[in-house]
């Protein structure tokens, strides 16, 4: 087990090598010289050579490298060029608000993913089942946008029943008064997607051989469906659940936006729109760690759900 | 169906005209065809200029409602002539000014602005229809011309990587595996970042370089799956190249992936195009896209204005719909042993 684990990170060196060059390139190579911006506009030569010296970017491309692998190593990407506040600190406290909203969100999906699928499994080939699958179709084609705009438009503005916008101090009150719509509106966008993925999952079961030992045998279709098919269903489950949840940190940026929630995808739009390279740069490094690592930890989690499967 | 197998055809039906008997017998799926061909024509005469060539025209007062909701009050004053100023004794300049309000209603005639549309206007008077078609462009080129470079570009990694294996294949699979570690919006957001110039074109590049990683895999895999088959053998004998061999012999048989996985991305990029032109990093000012609808409809909503977003989501919603239904039937149509 432990050899396991040593070996897959020691096999994400080169990824992770590949993405910090990646990054490197397209903000030192592709984005250009940032220092006239930094500059402002009424710059001189001066001024301009001093932030190239500070920046390290009047340098040889390989000691800029070297600046950013040392940045990477020291968890330290200096300061964001907008607002001077270190990058470190920015993400550190983004993390909170955004993790507040995303937890409830992700377990909630998943279970009524779950939940749904099985009981469409139930009644799969049906016109309920081909009714269910045409709506998620259609509840799919309609824009997170709209979902957003709408439903804050009309539960917060127009009925009053949640906050238009705003986030508090205390984990409970963010909770339970200003993440709540937010949560509800994730759900509406993500459950049309999940079930029909659930779906597919579990009707891949249906049709395997234990399931049929098992109803000759007289178990009941309700613990059939519940307890053999959902423990084989739930390896590509998870798999779902852990590749997403990084890019899901990431993907409620919408939501951030709309409700002024301060995590971490509202500050990837700030700093897109206002060019802060530090940030940009330190989100994706830390995001693609944390893909691999999210990786790993569902192959480590298929060695618990399923005896059978051997990690070597 | 049972005619079909007696009947015995002199030459037996491709994989092409075999998927498009199945894609014939399907309903939804030829509704769904309809649709996205309609789509397509508008795109057509709207992209020549013979529909919505004039959105731009300001033919009702702001806000006008839908013809069905009737004239707005509060709007309709709007519509009324202005009272001429009263003239000031005391400008310099109203003897030139004269000359030139004559000038401008000369070459200029004001014409009467209607009080509403069948489908109402935007805060400037333009026709919402003219202008969700005009945004419809836009926005199903984008997906359109994007899909088509990432499908390009998988295909092409896909089949070197694939056919050559080895190196080759240990490279671009270390490629796919730094792009997949981040997710695509992170990336498309952080190259939108660095591009710093807002364009169709820049769109179409952020949204085509990131979306290779899908058809990459399953197109690579059919290379793999391909090449040690008889025919390629065969190909190999009578001394074709290996280019030859890649883009002539085995990629019409992999063909159907390729086009499965570019209505996929289609529908996708169309989506990713609305949020990136929503949120500013898309299309430029001046072009409009159902996303840069969606923007301008937020604020109106609040002011009950509801026909703009309403146009463009529902025209949205409506593509999408009808296009994602076509591709699970022609994955059905080209992939039996799917079903």
């Amino acid at each position: 087990m432990l050899a396991y684990i040593i070996r897959r990170l020691w096999q994400m060196l080169p990824t992770m090598a590949g993405v910090i060059v990646l990054v490197f390139l397209l903000f030192n190579w592709v984005g250009g010289d940032p220092s006239y911006l930094l500059a402002g506009k009424m710059a001189d030569e001066a001024a301009i050579a001093n932030i190239r010296a500070q920046l390290g970017i009047d340098q040889p491309v390989y000691v800029q490298l070297g600046i950013f692998l040392k940045q990477i190593a020291s968890f330290d990407f200096g300061n964001a060029w907008s607002t001077g506040e270190p990058v470190s600190h920015i993400i550190a406290s983004r993390l909170g608000p955004s993790l507040t909203v995303l937890v409830p969100l992700t377990l909630l999906e998943t279970f009524f993913g779950i939940a749904l699928a099985l009981a469409i499994a139930f009644v799969r080939g049906s016109l309920t089942d081909r009714a269910v699958m045409v709506a998620c179709t259609v509840g799919m084609s309609i824009s997170i946008l709209v979902y957003i705009i709408v439903f804050q438009y009309f539960f917060a503005y127009k009925l009053g029943l949640f906050p238009v916008q705003g986030w508090g101090e205390s984990l409970g009150e963010n909770l339970l008064r200003y993440a709540l719509l937010p949560i509800i509106i994730g759900l509406a966008v993500s459950i049309a997607p999940t079930l029909r993925l659930y779906r597919s999952f579990v009707l891949d079961e249906v049709h395997q051989d234990y399931v049929r030992t098992a109803r000759a045998k007289g178990l009941s279709e309700r613990r059939i469906v519940w307890v053999h098919v959902l423990r084989n269903a739930a390896i590509p489950i998870i798999t779902h659940v852990m590749a997403n949840l990084p890019a899901l940190l990431i993907g409620a940026f919408l939501l951030e936006r709309f409700f002024g929630i301060p995590g971490i995808g509202r500050e990837v739009i700030l700093a897109v729109e206002r060019s802060d390279f530090p940030v940009i740069k330190a989100i994706t490094v830390y995001v693609a760690a944390a893909t691999m690592v999210f990786n790993l930890l569902a192959d480590l989690l298929y060695g618990a759900v399923d005896p059978r499967v051997q990690l070597k | 169906m049972h005619g079909n197998m007696i009947k015995r055809e002199s030459i037996s039906p491709g994989l092409w005209t075999l998927a498009w008997r199945r894609l014939r017998a399907d309903r939804v799926a030829m509704a769904a065809l309809a649709v996205v061909g309609a789509f397509l024509l508008l795109l057509v005469l709207s992209a020549s200029g013979l529909a919505a060539g004039d959105w731009e025209d300001e033919v009702a007062v702001n806000y006008a409602p839908p013809g069905f909701m009737g004239p707005d009050a509060a709007t309709a004053a709007l519509a009324r002539p202005q009272a001429p100023v009263p003239p000031n004794a005391f400008d310099p300049l109203a003897a030139e000014l004269d000359v030139l309000k004559a000038e401008v209603r000369a070459t200029h005639p004001p014409h009467a602005k209607a009080l509403t549309l069948p489908f109402g206007a935007d805060k400037w008077g333009h026709d919402i229809l003219k202008k969700t078609v005009k945004g419809g462009e836009t926005s199903i080129v984008v997906g359109l011309v994007a899909a088509f470079v990432a499908v390009g570009l998988g295909t092409l990694f896909g089949a070197l990587s694939g056919f050559f294996g080895g190196v080759v294949d240990d490279l671009f699979n270390w490629f796919y595996s730094i792009f997949t570690s981040i997710p695509s919006i992170l990336m498309i957001l952080t190259v939108a970042a660095v591009l710093q110039q807002k364009g169709v074109m820049t769109i179409v590049l952020i949204l085509g370089l990131t979306g290779w990683t899908g058809p990459y895999r399953l197109i690579r895999a059919e290379y793999i799956k391909h090449k040690a088959r008889e025919y390629v053998m065969a190909a190999d004998a009578i001394g074709a190249s290996n280019w030859r061999k890649m883009f002539s012999h085995i990629f019409p048989n992999v063909s159907h992936v390729a086009l499965v996985q570019l209505s996929i991305l289609v529908v996708g990029f169309i989506k990713a195009e609305v949020i990136l032109s929503f949120l500013g990093f898309g299309v430029p000012v001046g072009t409009v896209s159902w996303g840069s609808m969606l923007n301008e409809a937020q604020n109106e909503l609040i002011l009950g204005k509801w026909w703009q977003l309403a146009a463009a989501a529902g025209a949205m919603a409506l593509l999408v719909t009808a296009f994602s239904l076509f591709t699970d039937a022609l994955r059905d149509a080209l992939d039996p042993k799917l079903k």
